[in-house]
């Protein structure tokens, strides 16, 4: 008898060591997510797979599985919380999707539909960042900068150079590269880093492949975010 | 300044990462700032990634990473300063030097800005110089200060008397009477022996002082149970609640009393060395404690075989503070402790099993420390018979704000705020905020509540409001408070005090509307709910309580609009006008 809880009704399997979000993953039920990814370890700073569990509100991508917990998960009262978080992430950056290489296969943009958010709701903040484009193949759009730190996590962890890391604190965190100039360029990074693949929206692009796919048939113009399978998303 | 000698620096710390933090502060009092150059070689020399440590050194408030004045002045800027009229001291200071607020003058001379409360607040209005704290100001010391800096003179050379700090005691009770020897609780333990010091703090009914409230024997237990090779103790000397200063009077005060409640947690739950993590604001306790330490250590206080007895060594390093108040978090002062940038850990696992480079750890608040220094000598019941069955023993407050007597009062648990505001001679209050920004506002309806875990759980500020008092600015004051200290880890603490500080700033410049406040309440709930630690949990707190409480405040400053522009388009056409060289009425447009 492998070991359960209940999410929204639905009993999820899991293995010790797992997390909840990791066992609904894996049973094919959606949990929204930003800065989780299958090959990193959890993170909890998005906050958007914020769930309920036996009535008290958590990330469910720290939340250690056990036996007998009672989930909630799509709740209305959870996508309203979940939305304004992705709102909150829109406001704070400068995000101008028509205009944005990711646009299609961004998971922020994809939760936008997912959550259904019409409108930004809140007040935006309108950041002033400027782009690094001294890199030969690479470029970076601070302007979109969700700070999940996959890519900080993905060059320490899998490319071994340290690229990418925060600095600043409150409003004023930001990413910053590993080079005394403050430039790309005069890093360590390759454009075959799994830090550029990582991003999960359009802050660290590969320079002359704009709109090499066509709109309408990127990643998420196929299906929805949460109907698409875990190993196909970007 | 004096250009940092980073070889000596780096050998004094031993080229241990873990005292970045602490190098770091050397760089920044000695030049002045931390420049990209001293990020690379501190890096080159520790191995460590360069990004990282400007990573640390972009984290903590002490370090500037561009240049600021030589003489960088730093009001704290608490709702008690301003209270005290520090806005009207630091505009007159910026007058006197020719400075503008938050600027750096052309000669690079002096900086003027704010910083969060320093701890002063019974002798404010405060402000820190280059790191050394000056309270008690007025117009006559602000003009001695604006001297010094206009001779250039040394801070070290400064009248000794600005510097002077008082330690104001209203009322003792156990703690702050205690007469005990350095060394006599610590005897005490080892006659008793470490299972029966446990026991007997466990019978104490003792609770952790600094919020939570979580009961120290079981914490001492746990972390004594809890696998390892090694523990440490960690005394959390960080005080950044607003309004919260009565750990300062302990450790210039009591200090021995901390020592020995920090070496007897060490023997009875197994661990060999301890930290004090001091907040950055008391540097002016470094020379002290180092002083205590070096005395300890020579009496046989510290060292091996602590005492002579057999077996038992204990090392205590002072590591400090770099204007942080996230860092009073136990898991991000423990990242800071290793170096790092103080992010609050995801918990569990909690630091009593996975707490300083992964060890268990047991992170108690000053006052828990000597509590426990007491409860080893006189004994579990002789501590349970004061106070409340739920929450025994003794508290000291840090009573400040609108009163006649401010200073440092120690009470059994269970006082009531009414007790407590006739104690210190408060007349006419119209709230009190207990437990600093991140507690409960009260107004004159709950003032027979106590003061206890079980009714108003308090960290020990007590701040006061008369009747006169708009306290709309309070709570413009503490959100500013939460958007500057907010890690930046989570996105709803984040952005949401951003923003929740934008909405208060338009209610408060009366261009606020019905929905500034909706939006405000509704990201108060959005922080609770969803925010990785307790300061996003409470930080929006002050509000609510203000909005539940005292809602006229908030409604008598609201526009009678639903919605206002949140800017201002013709104002948005100044850049256009200036490039264009126009300013004419087709080019504003009201005229248009
Ligand atoms: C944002 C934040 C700031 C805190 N600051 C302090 C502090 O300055 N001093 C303190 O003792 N505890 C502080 N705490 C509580 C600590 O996390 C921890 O609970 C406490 O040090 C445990 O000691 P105790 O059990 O003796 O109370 C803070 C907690 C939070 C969430
Ligand atoms: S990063 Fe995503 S959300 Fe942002 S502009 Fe690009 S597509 Fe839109
Ligand atoms: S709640 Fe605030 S302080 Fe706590 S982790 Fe999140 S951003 Fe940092």
């Amino acid at each position: 008898m492998s070991k359960t809880f209940t999410m929204d009704e639905r009993e999820i399997p899991f293995v010790e060591g797992q997390t909840v979000m990791q066992a609904a993953l894996a049973d094919g039920v959606y949990v929204p997510h930003l800065c989780a990814h299958p090959e990193f370890k959890p993170h909890g700073s998005c906050r958007v797979c914020t769930v309920k569990v036996n009535g008290r509100h958590a990330a469910s991508c720290t939340l250690a599985a056990r036996e007998g917990l009672v989930v909630e998960n799509q709740t209305a009262e959870l996508r309203e919380l979940r939305r304004e978080l992705v709102q909150l992430l829109f406001v704070e950056g400068n995000h101008f999707c028509p205009s944005c290489e990711k646009s299609g296969d961004c998971k922020l943009q994809a939760l936008g539909y997912e959550l259904e958010v019409k409108t930004l709701h809140f007040t935006q903040l309108f950041p002033d960042r400027p782009v690094d484009a001294s890199h030969p193949d690479l470029m970076l759009d601070f302007n979109r900068c969700i700070l999940c730190e996959l890519c900080v996590r993905a060059s320490a962890e899998v490319d071994g150079r340290h690229v990418f890391a925060l600095s600043g604190r409150g409003i004023d965190k930001h990413l910053i590269v590993n080079s005394e100039s403050g430039r790309l360029a005069d890093t360590s990074i390759a454009a075959t880093d799994t830090a550029v693949s990582v991003c999960p929206v359009g802050v660290i692009l590969k320079k002359g492949r704009g709109f090499r796919v066509p709109i309408g048939q990127r990643t998420y113009d196929a299906a929805p975010i949460s109907a698409m399978p875990e190993g196909k998303k970007p | 300044m004096q250009a940092v000698d980073v070889k000596g620096l780096l050998e004094r710390h031993r080229h241990d990462p873990t005292r970045l933090v602490q190098m770091l502060r050397e760089v920044q009092a000695a030049e002045g700032w931390i420049s990209p150059t001293r990020i690379t070689e501190l890096a080159g020399a520790l191995g460590l990634p360069r990004a990282r440590v400007e990573g640390v050194a972009g984290f903590y408030a002490f370090f500037a990473t561009t240049p600021v004045g030589a003489y960088r002045v730093l009001f704290s800027d608490n709702i008690t300063d301003r209270m005290l009229g520090s806005v009207a001291l630091r505009e007159r200071l910026c007058a006197k030097l020719g400075v503008g607020p938050g600027e750096v003058r052309a000669d690079a001379r002096v900086s003027v800005a704010v910083t969060s409360c320093t701890g002063l607040c019974d002798q404010g209005p405060a402000l820190l110089v280059n790191g050394h704290a000056i309270g008690r100001l007025t117009d006559a010391r602000i003009d001695l200060i604006a001297r010094c800096i206009e001779a250039q003179a040394p801070v070290e050379a400064w009248p000794p008397e600005l510097f002077r700090i008082d330690d104001v005691i209203h009322r003792k009770d156990l703690i702050l009477s205690s007469s005990l020897r350095p060394g006599e609780a610590l005897r005490a333990a080892f006659a008793r022996g470490a299972d029966a010091t446990l026991e007997e703090l466990l019978r104490s009914g003792l609770r952790g002082r600094g919020g939570a409230g979580f009961t120290t024997g079981e914490k001492w237990r746990a972390a004594k149970l809890a696998p390892g090779p090694t523990r440490f103790v960690v005394c959390n000397a960080d005080e950044g609640e607003p309004g919260t200063f009565k750990d300062r009077v302990l450790l210039s005060r009591y200090l021995d009393l901390v020592l020995d409640g920090m070496t007897v947690c060490g023997f009875a739950i197994g661990a060999q060395k301890g930290f004090i993590y001091l907040r950055g604001e008391y540097l002016f306790l470094q020379a002290p404690i180092e002083a205590a330490l070096a005395a300890r250590r020579k009496a046989h206080l510290l060292g091996r075989d602590v005492l002579g007895h057999r077996g038992f060594d204990f090392e205590v390093e002072l590591h400090l503070g770099a204007g942080s108040y996230v860092c009073g978090e136990e898991s991000a002062l423990i990242e800071s402790l290793e170096g790092k940038r103080g992010i609050p850990r995801s918990r569990p696992p909690y630091p009593v099993t996975h707490g300083y480079l992964g060890q268990p750890t047991v992170v108690n608040n000053v006052e828990t420390l000597v509590a426990a220094a007491l409860v080893t000598v006189n004994g579990g019941a002789w501590f349970a018979k004061h106070g409340t069955a739920k929450s025994p023993g003794t508290r000291v407050h840090s009573v400040s704000g609108d009163c006649a007597r401010p200073g440092v009062y120690e009470f059994p648990m269970g006082l009531t705020v009414q007790e407590l505001l006739d104690a210190c001679g408060a007349k006419n209050a119209q709230a009190v905020q207990v437990s600093g920004p991140s507690g409960t506002l009260l107004g004159p309806a709950e003032f027979r509540r106590k003061l206890a875990f079980e009714d108003v759980a308090t960290a020990g500020a007590f701040t006061i409001f008369g009747e006169t008092r708009d306290l709309l600015d309070v709570s413009v004051n503490f959100a500013h408070f939460f958007a500057h200290e907010s890690c930046g880890f989570c996105t709803p603490c984040r952005v949401g005090t951003t923003l929740l500080k934008k909405s208060i700033d338009a209610i408060a410049a009366e261009r606020g509307t019905r929905r500034d406040v909706k939006v405000a309440l509704r990201l108060a709930v959005l922080m609770r709910d969803t925010s990785h630690c307790a300061l996003g949990h409470t930080a929006c707190a002050h509000f609510l309580a203000l909005h539940e409480k005292f809602k006229p405040t908030i409604d008598r400053r609201l526009s009678s609009l639903e919605f206002l522009p949140t800017f201002d388009l013709d104002e948005a056409l100044a850049p256009a006008r200036e490039v264009t060289g126009r300013d004419d009425g087709q080019a504003h447009l009201e005229d248009t």
